[in-house]
């Protein structure tokens, strides 16, 4: 059995924040296309055993979560400044 | 120092992405099947609610929103308390009822003397009837104060409130005294997203569910829609390759 990563817990739900933000991900071939990299970007670090490295990659999601939050609002915000505001 | 008890109210409209189509029999706008999500104005006066409280802890007794729509409108109270608010109150109407803006000012008012608020913050409009009137209607029935699109809020002193607002060629400043009512403007903050962990913490809040005829308020409209249909599709311009080209193009036209 393999040790027991204490970052699991961390990790996972840092991936399932990503697929909940990734429903709404503006991308021409969707929600599946999203998933796709997602996964893949965490399944790349799966064999991960370097404590740093882990502590790393899930910064490095954090980081992503808030850019896509941001773009996220960015694109509202754009929508609706220029549906209210284009005189 | 006079606490603060605030009311949200929200409204479900269309999501802003989805371009809003007409119903076949050309009464009103598609709503079924169509992804629907808080008005982003709304959005605004949570964003500006939980951040009064942010920068001024004791003095925010509580945030209390009300939707009034369909049963589904839940989900937009979730993402309201997820936001942020203490709690909300669902006003369940029928799936195709519609609320005029002065039946939602009316019911507000029962709302505001019920529950005894002090603060109500709405969003300036709502992104699909555009009408902008339930902020102005409420304040006139209540007989409070109001500041409309607020670019700014601020408290001062005991039960001072300071609003900005964006006019023409520069700022105006506003002050009124508590109770008063607020409408909020795209630029006064940049509301935060209901994240995930959130909106499960969000589902142990509590809903009070009612029905209209609990706050005595008539919900008949007094207008009637007759027909609603799509703008013309717009006419493609055309080219022309040289000054005497657009001129004889002008004058066919009869511009010139």
């Amino acid at each position: 059995m393999p040790p027991v990563n204490p970052h699991r817990h961390q990790i996972l739900s840092a991936y399932k924040y990503l697929l909940y933000l990734g429903r709404d991900y503006p991308h021409s071939k969707g929600y599946p296309w999203f998933r796709e990299k997602c996964y893949n970007a965490f399944a790349r670090n799966r064999a991960e055993t370097d404590v740093g490295k882990i502590e790393e990659g899930l910064k490095r999601a954090e980081y992503v979560i808030k850019e896509i939050e941001a773009l996220y609002y960015l694109k509202k915000y754009r929508t609706i400044k220029k549906a209210y505001e284009s005189v | 120092m006079t606490a603060l008890r605030i009311l949200v109210p929200v409204k479900r409209v269309i999501d802003y992405a989805v371009k809003p189509r007409v119903n076949a029999t050309q009464t009103a706008v598609e709503t079924s099947g169509v992804k629907m999500s808080m008005n982003p104005f709304d959005e605004l006066s949570i964003e500006e609610s939980v951040r009064l409280r942010e920068k001024h802890k004791s003095r925010v007794a509580d945030i209390l929103c009300l939707s009034a729509g369909p049963p589904k409108a839940q989900d937009v109270l979730r993402t309201a308390m997820a936001m942020g608010a203490d709690r909300s109150i669902l006003v369940e109407l029928g799936e195709k009822d519609e609320l005029e803006p002065l039946a939602v000012a009316k019911l507000l008012k029962e709302v505001v003397q019920k529950e005894d608020r002090n603060l109500v913050v709405l969003g300036k409009q709502s992104i699909d009837d555009d009408a902008s009137q339930t902020g102005q209607m409420l304040a006139g029935l209540l007989g409070w104060g109001q500041a409309t699109c607020a670019s700014k809020v601020e408290l001062v002193g005991e039960k001072g409130v300071r609003v900005t607002r964006e006019v023409d060629g520069g700022e105006e400043v506003l002050e009124g005294e508590l109770p008063m009512v607020i409408t909020t403007d795209l630029r006064l903050n940049e509301p935060r997203y209901a994240s995930l962990p959130n909106i499960m913490k969000a589902k142990k809040k509590p809903l009070e569910k009612k029905k209209l005829a609990d706050f005595g308020v008539d919900g008949t409209n007094r207008l009637k829609t007759i027909k609603v249909t799509e703008p013309p599709p717009r006419q493609g311009g055309g080219k022309v390759d040289s000054v005497d080209g657009l001129i004889a193009k002008l004058k066919e036209l009869g511009a010139i």
